[in-house]
């Protein structure tokens, strides 16, 4: 035994104040009671499974590889039939659905022939009249805000070999009036069938000629260009065009779809967020299913609850009412006009990227209510509720540390610190479209049901 | 009068430190009472018992302020002073892109090498095996110093390290001394060959001071809690103990020091003893065994070291009240229970707060009773407080009440000093002291310290002689000073 030279100090600052008297070094914690029950706390906490099942968590998480393999419709590559559709968030009915997921869901049922008209597209879905829906992430996929897949939408198809799974989600198809904000006007059908017509099968053969595409590279890349990979994709969208733009000239297409697919593509500074997603998908879903691992492996919302699930739990949700988030609003819209958090985007976050590495992207920060010290704070505070950090994803501020990686429910609870989610904010009432984008937190009461069950599990 | 209770939310504050605030508060010029503290039931009570209505579904974990105050202006005072009080506490980030404080022991420790750090756990003890973990899981050499931890959470968290080999001591453990630095409690002592495995906080310090008043230092001085010797911990950081201190070269002699243990595990410990390549003794506190001077003694003997009878100084002349008992008011459990198995020899049955037989345990309240010794360091008193040798008012008002006591015939106390403890106790203990003295009670004062605690041992003693108590640095002879001063009664001359 040695003569210590720090000493880390929880509790009362008298004893720490004893130390510096004695001239050694204190880390000081700046301690606070936790959330959630006492006694569940102390048995996910002594269960001696914990630590090894959050370091092989976090090591799946770390070896993922992310790779865009293919481009194709979602009833192809889901099996999706006529009548079926996915969402984002925890499963939930009709009658508890957020004005845009129900505006998605009209949308959707316009898309596919269905309906004649939105009145008879909410009578039909309201009366689950040959209609069904479920989770994309029951799928293994993500969709973004209200995330609704139809089966002629066209996906992104992305596969980690090293894990064995393959993960998608739908073409982005910009902002403003547009189906995943409930958006479901003429101009937003329009746009999806020219995406399924000429953008979908355009980008299929510059994957299938030029790829696979290697997601996960750019990520790396874009979060050292200012992108945290949620809210700002511009460095990321770039990139990604720039690999496939020699195969879409190549391609023999007629000169003005490539002209107009390329347009919409970098002209969208969020096109690559649909690839970034699935990507965190991959990376999260290789660190599920690990008994006594703590790490959560899913956060979503649906509009109306926010759901997650942790890796020892396997896929069970933990729900509560969603927050609304805080932040800038476009045009005259304003806070009443806003729904509860909705969107498949915070595995972003679960994946340690958007809002927990808010501290890379200072070109954002304002944008979404901050200034460039509250981001690194932001950012150095994840490293809290973290069990490790992911070096392929170096923070150039922050001396290139790895992003903040593997959120782990004890620490949550512990630190009172709830993982930090950059998003866009939909509109409450269906058909709106979206209103701004800000900052949301998850309900604390996820995690403290988590905990329960963790413990339950022990 | 203008009273008001505000319950704040997401402000977490130990409660040492709110004592202070509160005090700041109190001192106020208009200020009658102030309750700064966190909302445990505890200091919910001592809320309504101000008199104030304490709204529904308030929790330990927010901040209750309670204040009264004669005016406006005072309060406004008051509550500005405490804002201010309270702020200082808040570590916060400095200068552009500083990290913010750590949260959690996990945190803190990130990043540390464990050879050259390690953890000092004072979380409210039903929080403190979370904190603890952490800093196992980081391979951190453990104090946790809370009290009131469930003994289950005790043995998992011993259980818990022993699978990596992390020492934890604690929890309750008052008391560490690491090559030189001291956590939580601990004196100033020389280094030197004595490793100490202590089950007992005061028992420790009072062993350290014993043998550096005799010249002998101590390499590392391990307090393992005081139930790990008892059936059931059994012992488990104790073992781990005595094998990092028989690894350790600068460590000729190990001492393990224990209130009275468990017969069955206290056997454990001597075969384990037996084996370790570095000789052990023993000095477990028990009927017949010998007291922590005599073992100090023992020790100096063993390294072939001079002894004298440790120091002590008269106090005010005079006798016991005639027909008093012994009251002994305590802030060491250890201290209070050598001191009761030495008086117990002369006087029988002793009634305590922790009887050495269940059947002296004295009822709620803790009223006296006949001869009657209080740990004011138990568990049960400190619940939501700081501990008497952090805060002695608890003991004090104790004092007062004996003084008033006509049955009460001759006080003993202690007195603790060394890192973490009151900065100057006897200034607190001096006057009633010498109400007492005046009152026609003799008080016996034991005070454990070392020459080069913080304190001043010889101010301190000075002190407590000038207020008219005799002072002994051995808490055994300070004791049977105590009993030679019991006047009898009339009827058993």
């Amino acid at each position: 035994m040695r003569t210590p030279e720090t000493v880390v100090t929880a509790g009362a600052a008298l004893l720490a104040d004893a130390l510096d008297g004695q001239a050694v070094a204190t880390r000081r914690v700046d301690w606070r009671p936790p959330s959630g029950d006492p006694a569940a706390l102390a048995a996910v906490m002594g269960d001696r499974r914990r630590r090894p099942a959050n370091a092989q968590a976090l090591a799946a998480m770390l070896a993922a590889e992310a790779c865009l393999v293919d481009v194709r419709p979602a009833a192809e590559v889901l099996g999706l039939e006529p009548g079926r559709f996915l969402h984002a968030g925890p499963p939930l009915d009709w009658a508890r659905a957020s004005g845009p997921l129900r505006g998605a869901l009209v949308g959707a049922m316009l898309l596919e022939g269905l309906a004649g008209d939105p009145a008879e597209a909410e009578r039909r879905l309201a009366a689950g009249d040959g209609v069904s829906w479920e989770p994309c992430h029951h799928h293994g996929g993500v969709g973004p805000m209200a995330g609704v897949v139809s089966p002629s939408m066209w996906v992104f198809e992305l596969r980690d070999d090293v894990h064995g799974h393959t993960s998608w989600c739908t073409l982005n198809e910009g902002l403003g009036k547009v189906l995943r904000y409930g958006a479901y006007g003429p101009e937003v059908i329009d746009r999806l069938q020219w995406m399924g017509r000429v953008l979908g099968p355009l980008l299929q053969g510059a994957v299938r000629s030029a790829g696979p595409v290697d997601v996960r590279a750019i990520v790396a890349q874009m979060v050292q260009m200012g992108d945290e990979g949620h809210n700002r994709n511009r460095a990321g969208t770039l990139m990604f065009l720039r690999e496939l733009l020699p195969a879409l000239i190549d391609s023999g297409a007629p000169s003005r779809d490539v002209a107009e697919a390329v347009r919409f593509v970098s002209g969208n500074d969020h096109f690559f967020l649909n690839l970034v997603m699935p990507a965190c998908k991959l990376q999260t879903r290789a660190a599920a299913g690990i008994p006594g691992s703590t790490v959560v492996t899913v956060m979503s919302r649906n509009g109306t609850d926010f759901g997650i699930q942790t890796s020892g739990t396997g896929e069970r949700w933990f729900t509560a009412p969603a927050n609304t988030p805080e932040g800038l609003y476009l045009g005259s819209y304003g806070p009443d006009d806003a729904n509860p958090d909705i969107g498949d985007s915070a595995i972003t976050e679960t994946a340690g990227l958007g809002g927990m590495s808010m501290a890379t992207a200072p070109a954002i920060v304002r944008f979404v209510g901050g200034s460039v010290p509250d981001a690194l704070a932001t950012t150095q505070r994840m490293y809290d509720i973290t069990v490790g950090e992911n070096p392929a994803f170096a923070i150039p501020i922050l001396e290139f540390r790895g992003a903040p990686t593997g959120i782990d429910v004890t620490a949550v609870l512990r630190s009172g610190v709830l993982p930090q989610i950059n998003t866009g904010m939909a509109g409450r009432v269906a058909g709106t479209g979206q209103v701004g984008a800000g900052l949301v937190t998850p309900p604390v009461e996820c995690f403290t049901q988590a905990l329960d069950a963790l413990a339950a599990a022990t | 009068m203008t009273r008001t209770l505000e319950v704040r939310s997401g402000v977490y504050v130990d409660s040492v430190t709110l004592m202070q605030v509160s005090r700041r508060v109190a001192a106020v010029e208009g200020v009658d009472a102030a309750l700064v503290a966190m909302a445990t039931d505890l200091n919910l009570d001592l809320a309504r018992g101000m008199g104030f209505e304490v709204p529904a579904g308030v929790g330990p974990n927010e901040l209750l302020v309670a204040v009264d105050a004669t005016g406006d202006a005072a309060l406004a005072e008051a509550l500005r002073r405490l804002d201010e009080a309270l702020h200082e506490q808040r570590p916060a980030p400095t200068g552009f892109g500083a990290p913010p404080a750590a949260l959690t022991v996990r945190a803190a420790a990130r990043g540390l090498d464990p050879a050259s750090a390690v953890a000092l756990v004072s979380t409210p003890g039903r929080h403190a095996f979370s904190d603890a973990v952490d800093a196992v899981d980081a391979g951190l050499t453990t104090l946790v110093f809370s009290d009131n931890v469930p003994v289950e959470q005790e043995v998992a968290l011993k259980r818990y390290a022993e699978q990596d080999g992390v020492l934890v001591m604690g929890p309750d453990c008052g008391t560490a001394v690491i090559g030189g630095v001291g956590l939580g409690f601990a004196n100033v002592v020389r280094p030197g060959p004595v490793g100490i495995v202590a089950a007992s906080g005061t028992g420790a310090q009072h062993l350290m001071c014993l043998l550096d008043g005799a010249g002998i230092g101590v390499t590392h001085c391990l307090g393992v809690g005081g139930r790990d010797l008892s059936e059931a911990v059994g012992g488990l950081s104790t073992l781990r103990a005595l094998e990092l201190l028989d690894a350790d070269p600068d460590v000729e002699l190990v001492v393990v020091v224990s209130k009275p243990p468990s017969p069955a595990v206290a056997e454990a410990v001597r075969r384990r003893a037996e084996r370790l390549g570095t000789p052990v003794q023993l000095a477990l506190l028990g009927p017949g065994r010998p007291d922590l001077t005599a073992s100090a003694r023992e020790v100096a003997r063993s390294l072939g070291h001079e002894w004298s009878a440790p120091e002590h100084w008269a106090g005010a002349p005079g006798r016991g009240r005639p027909g008093g008992f012994l009251r002994g008011l305590y802030s060491g459990g250890t201290l209070c229970d050598e001191a009761m198995l030495v008086a117990g020899e002369r006087l029988g049955p002793i009634a305590s707060n922790i009887p050495l037989d269940p059947a002296d345990a004295l009822a709620p309240g803790l009223a006296s009773r006949g001869h009657t010794m209080i740990d004011f360091g138990d568990d049960a008193l400190t619940r939501g407080r700081p501990h008497p040798m952090i805060d002695g008012s608890l003991r004090v008002e104790r004092l007062r009440a004996e003084t008033a006591d006509p049955t009460a015939g001759v006080l003993l106390l202690d007195v603790v000093l060394g890192h973490g403890a009151d900065p100057d106790p006897a200034a607190g203990l001096a006057g009633p002291v010498q109400e007492a003295v005046a009152a026609g009670l003799p008080v016996v004062v034991c005070v454990v310290g070392s020459r080069e605690d913080p304190q001043d041992l010889r101010r301190q003693c000075g002190r407590l002689t000038e207020a008219g108590a005799a002072v002994h640095r051995s808490n055994a002879a300070a004791t049977r000073a105590a009993l030679d001063l019991l006047e009898p009664a009339e009827e058993d001359r």
